[in-house]
């Protein structure tokens, strides 16, 4: 019988297998940031060890930085501390590191890809949940905590248990204004936080293969809000073209291409599990409750929590409800919003921009909402401002930020107050995710601009 | 790490599902460099609310949370690990876990035990008809025990032996050094290096 393109990789990476035990799986590279790795370079110092591998390594600052004033000296002296521990782990231990200012600073799952350095078949591993984003590439990626962190720092392998294999076949074409956003807050609505737990997901299917590199990582990114550690897409001669010319491309590029066309599910495979979703009908999505499971289409209404015949689900739903300050049977589209934020690892990159960009174009921001645009990665920003879309979103009434995390988590200057309602192109809408108290609907670039032109959630076509 | 071979404490029922890391403790307490000292923002948004359970007399003290389902989703984080740990949890309960929540308990010695969603229900009835109820976390017999109840859970005999000898991963993993370098010595050459730094 056949493999699945993850068993394909899972394979190529075992260095040692041994009845009863997890299997010890090479790493392909290491992403490193300020947050979960501290501990870690403390726990090699500890026990008198190095990092194997500092080539495979790479670090740089993201998720408790600032996105203004960036040269100043960061104001909160423990976020600086963090900070110059990352700093001074990276010279002790030979680390490459981008810090602020840098050309190639950003969010980790960014910079990786723009860098080239992201490529097919890998194993990529990071302190960090989203590190799934770079199975877009057709790698195995997936985040680990501290401990494992340090793992991969002395020996460059982790042991791991063979995940299982699903499949989620998305056919059909997208309409005009639905996004791979729209795809997956559609499939984690489906499958539930939990759906994918155990799993690597590969995404496949018509609608999957017509979406752009960036729109594969945003689905790959949300992997772990279905509950899957690793989500992967086959690569194919996008991926190619999108590496090629990257700095870190393969110099024999030929040899690394014979094999990635290798790295692709077998016709006679065996997925652990299948689910289809049709592209042709989906629509424009958004969350309505605290887990990214809760979302709506964008035409739907506030559920009822009576309604909900699970009673775990009931009463989660009653709790969201509460904490979001939402009655049952309003329209999703009723809903006003204080906030946009366009950013993150999952919608931070030049298409999301130039997407937002161009439904904003000549129009003015709604009153009394605040619009935060935070490029992806320096690089993003670079890019943004050469094709002038930062005046489009000055010129709108938006703020035009530094590259990083910012608002998608509730860590850096950049939170929502108490009460406060946003619409955000991140992922994740858990209470205080944004800052204590804040309300998140999670949403699209493109329903991102149209909500800061209208002042409540909408989509392009409401305009 | 310590030792876990048995525990017996009592438990803190927490009946909500879906508790995500932000939850178990916020972004804005992840800025310490050090493993200690988390227990201030454990379930933080949560603590001034008088109803919550953390705040109830009769449950302070208790080293084992029974959580809903879902428990650990969402960020990496392994402080919700360290949060639980500090505040003095030895083990927590749920019919479900999120991946790596869980990878990162069993790593830290933090005993994530599954049971049947029943069985988390009737052990919640049971804490809150008599919270002083002891419970028996056995990593020996592979099971919990309260009042005349045993129930079995499953835990792999690796994770299981690697807990009861309290080992540490890097060092198990160092122990095969010469497997790696065989690996790496057939690794092909277009592999990615970040260094020398290409612009």
């Amino acid at each position: 019988m056949g493999k699945t393109l993850a068993e394909k990789i899972w394979d190529d990476h075992i260095v040692r297998q041994a009845d009863g035990e997890p299997d010890l799986l090479y790493i392909d590279l290491q992403l490193v940031h300020e947050v979960t790795s501290a501990q870690a370079f403390d726990g090699l110092r500890l026990a008198g060890r190095k990092v194997r591998r500092p080539d495979l390594t790479i670090a740089t600052e993201d998720h408790n930085t600032p996105t203004l004033d960036i040269l100043k000296p960061i104001a909160d002296p423990v976020s600086k501390l963090q900070i110059d521990t990352l700093r001074n782990n990276a010279k002790e231990f030979g680390i490459r590191i981008h810090s602020l200012g840098d050309a190639d600073q950003g969010v980790v799952h960014v910079v990786g890809p723009q860098l080239g350095i992201t490529q097919p078949g890998m194993t990529i591993v990071c302190g960090d949940s989203h590190t799934s984003t770079h199975g877009a590439f057709g790698a195995i990626a997936f985040g680990i905590g501290t401990s494992e962190v340090e793992h991969v720092l002395a020996t460059q392998t982790l042991p791991s248990r063979r995940p299982k294999t699903m499949a989620i076949n998305v056919e059909g074409s997208l309409k005009p204004g639905v996004t791979a956003k729209d795809i997956i807050l559609a499939i984690i609505a489906q499958i539930g936080t939990g759906g994918g737990q155990g799993y690597i997901i590969e995404y496949r299917g018509s609608a999957i293969r017509e979406l752009s590199m960036e729109g594969r990582m945003t689905i790959c990114n949300m992997s772990i809000e279905a509950g899957a550690r690793a989500g992967l897409i086959a690569p194919d001669q996008k991926t190619f073209d999108y590496i090629k010319g990257k700095p870190h491309a393969p110099e024999d590029f030929a040899a690394a291409q014979a094999y990635w066309e290798t790295l692709f599910t077998d016709a006679d495979a065996q997925f652990d599990v299948e689910i289809n979703l049709d592209a042709d009908t989906l629509e424009p999505f958004v969350t309505w409750g605290t887990n990214p499971g809760q979302g709506l289409p964008l035409n739907a209404s506030v559920p009822n929590p009576a309604d909900f015949t699970d009673s775990e689900e009931r009463g989660a739903a009653e709790r969201a409800l509460e904490y979001m300050g939402l009655t049952a049977g309003t329209p999703l589209k009723k809903i006003a919003i204080d906030t946009v934020f366009l950013g993150s690892c999952t919608n931070g990159r030049i298409e999301d921009l130039r997407a937002a960009a161009s439904v904003i174009a000549g129009k003015r921001i709604a009153p009394k909402v605040r619009m935060l645009v935070v490029p992806g990665s320096e690089r993003v920003r670079q890019q943004a401002m050469k094709e002038g879309l930062d005046k489009v979103f000055l010129d709108f009434g938006a703020e035009w930020r530094n590259a990083g995390c910012s608002m998608c988590l509730g860590m850096n200057p950049d939170q929502l107050a108490v009460g406060e309602r946003s619409a955000s192109t991140s992922n994740r809408n858990f209470e205080g995710r944004q800052g204590k108290g804040g309300r998140t609907h999670l949403v699209s670039p493109l329903v991102a601009a149209a909500t800061a032109i209208r002042g409540t959630l909408s989509s392009p076509a409401d305009l | 790490m310590e030792k876990f071979i048995k525990h017996t404490g009592t438990g803190v029922p927490l009946r909500r599902s879906n508790v995500d890391t932000d939850q178990i403790i916020p972004a804005v307490y992840l800025k310490r460099v050090t493993r200690s000292g988390f227990e201030d923002g454990l379930f933080s948004a949560w603590r001034n609310e008088p109803e919550f359970v953390l705040n109830k007399d009769e449950y302070k003290g208790g080293t084992v949370l029974v959580a809903g389902p879902e428990f650990g989703t969402g960020s990496s984080r392994e402080h919700a690990v360290w949060a639980l740990q500090n505040y003095g949890f030895k083990a927590v309960i749920s019919s479900r876990f999120a991946d790596i929540f869980r990878g990162n308990s069993l790593k830290g010695g933090l005993l994530t035990v599954i049971l049947p969603q029943e069985a988390v229900e009737a052990l919640w009835k049971a804490i809150e008809a008599v919270p002083s109820t002891a419970i028996t976390v056995d990593l020996e017999t592979r099971t919990v025990s309260y009042s005349d109840v045993t129930i079995p859970f499953e835990l792999d005999d690796y994770t299981r032996w690697r807990l009861m000898e309290g080992l540490d991963d890097i060092g198990l993993t160092l122990k095969h050094t010469d497997s790696i370098d065989a690996f790496e010595a057939k690794r092909p050459s277009y592999k990615p290096k970040t260094l020398p730094i290409r612009i």
